[in-house]
C-alpha cells in the first residue's frame, strides 16, 4: 500500500508517495537523493544515520518516513550556510581532525549540533556520553570528543 | 621561501565535502535504470546443496533475474584467486580448493552465497529472495582449528583440512638453545578473531556499456587495480582495457576491502547479462557474515633467557585459522608477515616458528589492521613482560637489555631493519606516562576500590611490503610497487594521480604537501587523484602501511622526473647550461646569479612551447614514475597502558594510553596523529571488547553490533602521543608509515597492564568484565 | 521489512478498535524497538497502528504522590522533565541512560513496557516503585504485570496509556551494561518508601523480577551492608556471551548495593 507522507527537510516541503515500509533515511536518501546521511548498521547502534527531527537527534533508520509525517527534519546537507561557509560546529571538526573516511561524520556532526545546544561548554565525560549511539572506527575518538567540545563552545559564542 | 610544508599540521583537503553530505561513497551512486542484488546466504555452517528452488522467486514482482552458483558455471565464470603461494615444510605448495563466487554443491560457512535475485527495487529483490528454497543436508561444522586434523574434510582438496604447514628459522639450533637456558617463559593463547567493521559497509555497483563493450564497477575497495586484475584475469576472462573500476570515497577499510569479494564479481556478471546496472549494498548483519575476519591464532610461545635476562631462543608453534575459503591474500599474513617479526625489537638470536594454517567452517580470515604484526608483537611482548615478571626483572630494563642497538640489524627470521632507535622512544614514553609516578596512583586506586596496572608493549612492524622480486621468490603473485603521476597544467597548477587509495588516511592531503612542497605551490593548486582505473596509470593500492612510503615514493620519482626536464627547458628560457640550472622548491635559477624562471613560467613554456626546444624535447609537462622499494620500512615504538579494574565487577577502563612512535620523517603530524588514534582504539577493543564468537554449530553468535563491541567514545581515553625520528634510509622522503601502529602495539600493552593489576600470568582476550571477574574469582 | 500497512488514529478507541480487527496489527509508539526487529524480518506485522497523533498519551504529570507519564512520553522528555526530577530523581536518571541519546528521543515508556526485552530499564523501575499500568480497559499493578520473556499481561489489541509510580522516600537505579547493545546485563531499581523497600530486577531474568530477600533485609536497615551479605542464587538467571547466571547473580549483589549508597547520597 502506498502512502503519502509531507515534511519539511532542510527548510524545503517536500512529500511523496511511499510504500508504508519505507524508512525515513531511504525516503532522504532514495528519493530525496540527499545521500549524505549514511547508514553504517541495522541495529540502531552506528549512528550514521542521525538526522534533526525537531530539533532533536534521532536515528534516521529507525523509524519509517510516515513517523516524520509534519515533521521538521534537518539533514547534513542543510548545515551549512547557503553560500557554503562551514557551520561552526562543521568547522570545528576540520580543525581538529575529528573525521578521517569521513562515513559516520554527518551523524556525528547531526548529533554534535543537537548535543551543544543544552551544553555550551562541554566536559570531556559529557561529549563521551553524548557519543554512546554514535560508532567511528577510524579516529578513535580523540579527535571528535575535541571537535565537539570546541564547536559547541564555538556554537555558544565562547572562545 | 616560504615555510616547508613537510612536517605541518595542514588541514584536510578532503574534509569540506564530508562535512556537508557531498562524499560520492559506492552506496550513494544511482545510475539511470539501476536494479539492485539481494543474496541468499548459507543459514548454515556447512550442508550439501541438494536442491534450489528458485520458481517463485522469479515469478515475484518486479525480479529481473535469480542466478545461482550452476548459472556462474555454465558461464564458465572461475572461482576467485588466492594472490600469495605458501610452500609448506616439505617443498609442496598449499591446498587452494575452490572459491566459486555462488556455492556450487556445497556451503562452507554461515553467510556463504547461495543466489542472487536482482529487482527493480531493493525491497523487491529481499522479498523474492525469502522466497527461494534450498533444500540443505546439514553436515558436521568444525569451528575449532585446533581441532581440523581429523575432521571430516571441508574440502576434497584438503583432506586433512590443512593449508600447509609452515616454518621458518633454525629449529634445532632453537632447540638446543632452549636446553640450555637457565629460564623459559612459556604462554599458551589465542589471538582472538575480530571483525572488521568499517563504518561503511561493502557495496558495489556494476554497469555495461553495449556502446563501448566495456564495464564499469563501482566498489568499496583499497586497490581498485588489483581489483580489476583478480577479476578480470582469474574469475570473469574479460579484457583489462574493458574493466573500469572505481573506488570512489571509501569508509574505512582497515583490510576488509583489500580483497576480491564474490558480490562485485556477481554484479558485474549479472550487469551484463541485464544490460542494466545492479547494486548491491552489504547490511551490516551480512558484513558479520561476509567481510573476511582477523587474527585467529591458536598459539604456544617459548622465551629461552639467561640469568641476566638476555633472550636465547624463540619457540613459537601457531595454528591459524584462515575460515573455509583462501580469502585473497590469507596465506601470507600468518606466515610472510608474521613469523618475519618475531626478532621484534630485539637481539633474540634464534627463532623457529611453525605455523599450520587450517579450513573451517567460518568466515575466510584475511588481513586486519596490522596483520600478522599485531599477532607476532602479542607473541614477543606477553612473553617479554611475563619473563620480567617471573624473573623479578623490571619490564623496562629487560627489554633495554635486549634492544638492537646497531643497523642495519640482520634478524634471525629474514628481515634486515634499516634503522631505529628503540631506546629512545622507550625513554620517551615512559617519562610521558610518568612511569616513575605509577605506585602512587596505584595507591589512589586501591583507595577507590579499584586494581591499577601498567603494561608496556615496544613494537616493530614492517612496512611497504617489498621488493617485488623477493616477495614473488616468496610466493607473492602480484608486484608490489607502486605508481603516481604528475600532470602539471599550462598555468602550473598540478593534478597528481596515485595508485595508493585513500579511505579515511588523508593522501589527498599529505600526497599534495610533497608535491606542493617540492614544487614552491600553493596547496589549493595541487589536486590528488586516486581509485579511478580510468584516470590512474596503475595501482597496488593502500594496505600495509604502506601509501607514503611507497606510493609517496613514486610520486617523488615522478616529482624528479619533472623537475629534471624543468631544468632543461629553464635552461633554454634563460639562455644557460643546465648543469648552471639551481632549483629549489618552484624556482628554477642560473647558479650564481639572480636570473630565474618561477615553475608556473616553466610549464607554461612546455605547453606553449614558441621559445622552446622542440628539437631536444617534447612540448607539455607530465612525468610518471614506477616505484618498487628495496627493503621494507621499518616502523616501530613504545606503549604504556594503564588500567583500572573494579574489584566488584570485572569491568576495566584503559585510564591512561602513552604512545611514542617512531615512524621516520612524519609529512602531516595532524593527520599521523590521528592514525596511532585510531589504531590505538582498535588494539584496545581487540583487548577489551571485540571477540568474535562462534557456536559448535558454525553459526555467529557476535553477528551485529549488539554482541559485538566495537569501541565507543567512552571505552577509550584520551591518548598522549609522541614521535622520535630516525628516517628510513631507503627512501627519499624518509618515511616509514603509520597506519596500523596503534593496532599493532595496543593489544600487548593492555593485556600487561590487566594482568599486572591482576596478578595472573595471562589472561585471554577480549578481556570483558566477566573475563577478568572470573579471573579474580578463581584467585579468590 | 515486509510490506504492511499504516495507519494513524488521533484517539485510543480508534487505535484499539483498529489493531483488534486487522489479521496482525501492532501498535507503533517510538518504534525504537519494533522498526528493527521488522528490519531484520524478525517481526511482520500486517499493519502498524502508529500511535503518535493520539495526543491523550503524551501527557506528563508530577503530584505530591505520585508522577503519571503517558505512554508516548519520550525517555529523554522524562529525564528532562523538572517534575520528574524532583519527585523522583532515579526515575529520571533511569530514562537519562537509556540506549542512546537519539533513542531517548524516540523511545517511549509504554512502547518499552509492552515490549517487555529482558534487558530494558523501566521495567526495573516499575517493579521497584510498584507503578500500576493505565490501559484503555483497566489498571494493572506492576506485580501483575511482567510475565516471561516479552510476555506481559496486556491482553490482544489492550493499549498501555499511562503509568504512574508512587514517589519514593529515596530511590536509586544501578545499571552494568552490555558493551555492545548497551541494554542492561543487570540492572537494580531499589525505592525505599519508608519503611517498606522494593528492589525490582532487569536484565538478569527472563524478565524483570523483585528480589524480595534484600527488600526485607533493606526494611529492617537501609544500607549497603544489608545486601551485602545476601547470596543472590543464579539457578534460572540468563546466560549468554556476555554474562553467566553466576556473574549476573554477583552483579545483582554488587548493583544492589551501589544503589543503596546512591539512595542515601
Amino acid at each position: 500500500m502506498s502512502v503519502k507522507v509531507s515534511m519539511k527537510v532542510n527548510g524545503k516541503p517536500v512529500s511523496a508517495d511511499l510504500e508504508a515500509r519505507t524508512l525515513l533515511v531511504t525516503f532522504i536518501r532514495e528519493q530525496l537523493r540527499l545521500t549524505g546521511t549514511h547508514v553504517g548498521c541495522d541495529t540502531a547502534q552506528c549512528g550514521a544515520c542521525t538526522v534533526l527531527m525537531n530539533g532533536k537527534a534521532i536515528k534516521s533508520c529507525s523509524i519509517v518516513a510516515m513517523q516524520a509525517e509534519g515533521a521538521d527534519i534537518l539533514t547534513i546537507e542543510g548545515v551549512a550556510k547557503p553560500d557554503g561557509t562551514l557551520h561552526p560546529m562543521q568547522a570545528a571538526f576540520k580543525e581538529n581532525h575529528g573525521l578521517q573516511c569521513g562515513f559516520c561524520t554527518p551523524g556525528m556532526v547531526m548529533n554534535a549540533l543537537d548535543f551543544a545546544k543544552s551544553h555550551p561548554d562541554p566536559t570531556e565525560e559529557e561529549v563521551r556520553d553524548s557519543l554512546e549511539g554514535n560508532l567511528c572506527r577510524c579516529t578513535g575518538y580523540h579527535n571528535i570528543v575535541k571537535s565537539i567540545m570546541a564547536g559547541a563552545r564555538a556554537m555558544a559564542g565562547k572562545p | 621561501m616560504t615555510a616547508s610544508l613537510i612536517g605541518a599540521r595542514i588541514q584536510r583537503k578532503e574534509d569540506y565535502r564530508f562535512l556537508t553530505g557531498a562524499g560520492l561513497y559506492t552506496d550513494d551512486v544511482a545510475l539511470p535504470g539501476q536494479a539492485y542484488a539481494a543474496f541468499v546466504r548459507s543459514p548454515h555452517a556447512h550442508a550439501r546443496i541438494r536442491k534450489i528452488a528458485a520458481d517463485q522467486a522469479k515469478k515475484s514482482p518486479a525480479v529481473l533475474a535469480v542466478y545461482t552458483g550452476a548459472d556462474l558455471a555454465a558461464a564458465k565464470v572461475g572461482g576467485l584467486p588466492c594472490g600469495w603461494l605458501i610452500t609448506d615444510v616439505n617443498g609442496q605448495p598449499m591446498k587452494e580448493p575452490p572459491y566459486p563466487p555462488l556455492a556450487q554443491g556445497k556451503v562452507r560457512h554461515v553467510g556463504e552465497r547461495v543466489a542472487v535475485v536482482i529487482a527493480e527495487s531493493l525491497a523487491q529483490a529481499r522479498d523474492a529472495a525469502e522466497l527461494i528454497e534450498v533444500d540443505y543436508e546439514v553436515l558436521p561444522a568444525l569451528v575449532d582449528p585446533v581441532k581440523a586434523k581429523g575432521a571430516p574434510p571441508i574440502h576434497e582438496a584438503a583432506p586433512d583440512n590443512t593449508c600447509y604447514v609452515w616454518a621458518l628459522g633454525d629449529k634445532a639450533a632453537v632447540d638446543s638453545a632452549f636446553a640450555k637456558a637457565a629460564h623459559v617463559t612459556k604462554l599458551d593463547f589465542v589471538n582472538n578473531r575480530l571483525i572488521p567493521n568499517a563504518i561503511e559497509p561493502r557495496a558495489a555497483n556494476a554497469t555495461y556499456s553495449r556502446a563501448e563493450a566495456g564495464y564499469t564497477l563501482y566498489v568499496a575497495s583499497q586497490n581498485p587495480h588489483v581489483e580489476r586484475l583478480l577479476m578480470t584475469a582469474f574469475v570473469l576472462g574479460l579484457p583489462e582495457n574493458k574493466v573500469r573500476v572505481v573506488a570512489p570515497d571509501v569508509g574505512g577499510g582497515f583490510g576488509s576491502k583489500i580483497y576480491l569479494y564474490p558480490e562485485d564479481v556477481v554484479v558485474t556478471w549479472a550487469a551484463k547479462q541485464l544490460n542494466r546496472p545492479v547494486k548491491w549494498t552489504a547490511e551490516r548483519t551480512e558484513s558479520f557474515v561476509s567481510d573476511a575476519h582477523g587474527r585467529d591464532h591458536v598459539t604456544t610461545a617459548e622465551l629461552a633467557l639467561d640469568r641476566d635476562g638476555r633472550f636465547l631462543a624463540l619457540r613459537v608453534r601457531t595454528t591459524a585459522n584462515l575460515g573455509a575459503y583462501l580469502s585473497t591474500f590469507a596465506s601470507c599474513i600468518p606466515t610472510i608477515l608474521y613469523a618475519t617479526l618475531l626478532a621484534g625489537q630485539y637481539t633474540t638470536p634464534l627463532i623457529h616458528c611453525e605455523v599450520t594454517a587450517v579450513f573451517t567452517n567460518t568466515t575466510p580470515v584475511d588481513a586486519y589492521r596490522g596483520a600478522g604484526r599485531p599477532e607476532a608483537t602479542y607473541v614477543v611482548e606477553r612473553l617479554v613482560e611475563t619473563a620480567a615478571r617471573e624473573m623479578k626483572l623490571d619490564p623496562a630494563g629487560i627489554r633495554r637489555k635486549n634492544f638492537i642497538r646497531q643497523f642495519p640489524y640482520q634478524t634471525p627470521v629474514a628481515l634486515c631493519y634499516d634503522t631505529g632507535n628503540y631506546e629512545a622512544t622507550l625513554d620517551a614514553v615512559m617519562k610521558m606516562a610518568d612511569v616513575a609516578g605509577f605506585k602512587q596512583r596505584k595507591e589512589e586506586s586501591l583507595r577507590k576500590g579499584r586494581l591499577r596496572g601498567l603494561g608496556y608493549a615496544c613494537y616493530i612492524e614492517a612496512c611497504g611490503i617489498a621488493p617485488s622480486n623477493v616477495a614473488g621468490s616468496l610466493g607473492a603473485r602480484a608486484g608490489l610497487f607502486e605508481a603516481g603521476e604528475i600532470r602539471v597544467h599550462p598555468t602550473g597548477t598540478v593534478t597528481v594521480f596515485t595508485g595508493s587509495h585513500s579511505h579515511g588516511q588523508g593522501h589527498e592531503t599529505t600526497f599534495a604537501q610533497v608535491v606542493a612542497d617540492r614544487l614552491g605551490l600553493p596547496m589549493e593548486n595541487v589536486d590528488i587523484v586516486h581509485g579511478d582505473t580510468s584516470k590512474v596509470l596503475f595501482g597496488m593500492g593502500t594496505y600495509g602501511s604502506r601509501s607514503i612510503a611507497v606510493g609517496g615514493t613514486a610520486i617523488v620519482k615522478a616529482l624528479d622526473k619533472i623537475i629534471a626536464k624543468g631544468r632543461k627547458i629553464a635552461a633554454h628560457l634563460l639562455e644557460a647550461a643546465e648543469a648552471d640550472i639551481e632549483y629549489d622548491r618552484g624556482v628554477f635559477k642560473v647558479a650564481g646569479t639572480d636570473k630565474q624562471k618561477t615553475f608556473g613560467e616553466v610549464a607554461f613554456a612546455a605547453y606553449v612551447p614558441h621559445h622552446y626546444p622542440l628539437d631536444k624535447l617534447e612540448p607539455g609537462l607530465n612525468e610518471n614514475a614506477f616505484y618498487d622499494p628495496t627493503n621494507f620500512t621499518f616502523p616501530a615504538g613504545s606503549y604504556v597502558c594503564e588500567v583500572e579494574v573494579d574489584r566488584d565487577t570485572g569491568a576495566t577502563q584503559v585510564v591512561a594510553f602513552t604512545a611514542v612512535d617512531d615512524f621516520g620523517k612524519v609529512i602531516n603530524p595532524m593527520i599521523v596523529d590521528g592514525q596511532v588514534h585510531g589504531g590505538l582504539a582498535q588494539g584496545i577493543g581487540q583487548a577489551l571488547t571485540e571477540g568474535c564468537r562462534y557456536d559448535s554449530a558454525g553459526q555467529l553468535l557476535t553477528g551485529s553490533f549488539s554482541d559485538y563491541a566495537i569501541p565507543r567514545a567512552g571505552d577509550v581515553p584520551l591518548f598522549k602521543l609522541d614521535t622520535r625520528e630516525t628516517p628510513c634510509t631507503h627512501n627519499p622522503l624518509g618515511v616509514k608509515g603509520c597506519g596500523e601502529a596503534g593496532a599493532i602495539g595496543a593489544p600487548a600493552a593492555v593485556m600487561n597492564a590487566i594482568t599486572d593489576a591482576l596478578g595472573v600470568k595471562d589472561l585471554p582476550m577480549p578481556a570483558t568484565a566477566q573475563t577478568v571477574w572470573r579471573s579474580m574469582h578463581k584467585a579468590a | 521489512m515486509h510490506a504492511f500497512e499504516y495507519h494513524r488514529p488521533s484517539n485510543v478507541k480508534d487505535a484499539v478498535a483498529l489493531v483488534l480487527k486487522k489479521e496482525e496489527g501492532r501498535y507503533l509508539a517510538g518504534g525504537q524497538s519494533l522498526v528493527q526487529a521488522m528490519k531484520l524480518r524478525l517481526s511482520s506485522p500486517t499493519d502498524l497502528i502508529d500511535l503518535n497523533a493520539i495526543s491523550d498519551l503524551k501527557a506528563l504529570k508530577t503530584e505530591s504522590n505520585a508522577v503519571t507519564i503517558g505512554a508516548m512520553v519520550r525517555h529523554a522528555e522524562v529525564a528532562a522533565s523538572s517534575g520528574v526530577r524532583k519527585a523522583i530523581p532515579a526515575l529520571a536518571a533511569l530514562a537519562g541512560i537509556i540506549g542512546d541519546r537519539q533513542v531517548r528521543h524516540m523511545g517511549t515508556i509504554g512502547g518499552s513496557l509492552a515490549n517487555n526485552d529482558p534487558a530494558a530499564d523501566y521495567p526495573a523501575a516499575v517493579l521497584a516503585l510498584g507503578a500500576t499500568i493505565v490501559t484503555s480497559k483497566r489498571k494493572i499493578e506492576a506485580d501483575q504485570f511482567f510475565k516471561g520473556l516479552y510476555e506481559t499481561a496486556l491482553e490482544p489489541g489492550e493499549l498501555i496509556t499511562a503509568v504512574s509510580f508512587p514517589v519514593p522516600q529515596r530511590a536509586a537505579y544501578m545499571k552494568f551494561k552490555n558493551p555492545a547493545s548497551r541494554f542492561a546485563i543487570v540492572g537494580v531499581f531499589v525505592a525505599d518508601f519508608g519503611g517498606k523497600v522494593r528492589v525490582g530486577v532487569t536484565g538478569a531474568g527472563p524478565c524483570a523480577f523483585r528480589q524480595t530477600d534484600m527488600e526485607k533485609a533493606l526494611a529492617s536497615k537501609f544500607a549497603p551492608e544489608s545486601v551485602a551479605s545476601i547470596k543472590v542464587k543464579a539457578d534460572g538467571l540468563n546466560n549468554d556471551l556476555h554474562a553467566s547466571p553466576e556473574y549476573r547473580a554477583h552483579l545483582i549483589s554488587v548493583m544492589a548495593k551501589r544503589a543503596v549508597a546512591a539512595a542515601l547520597k
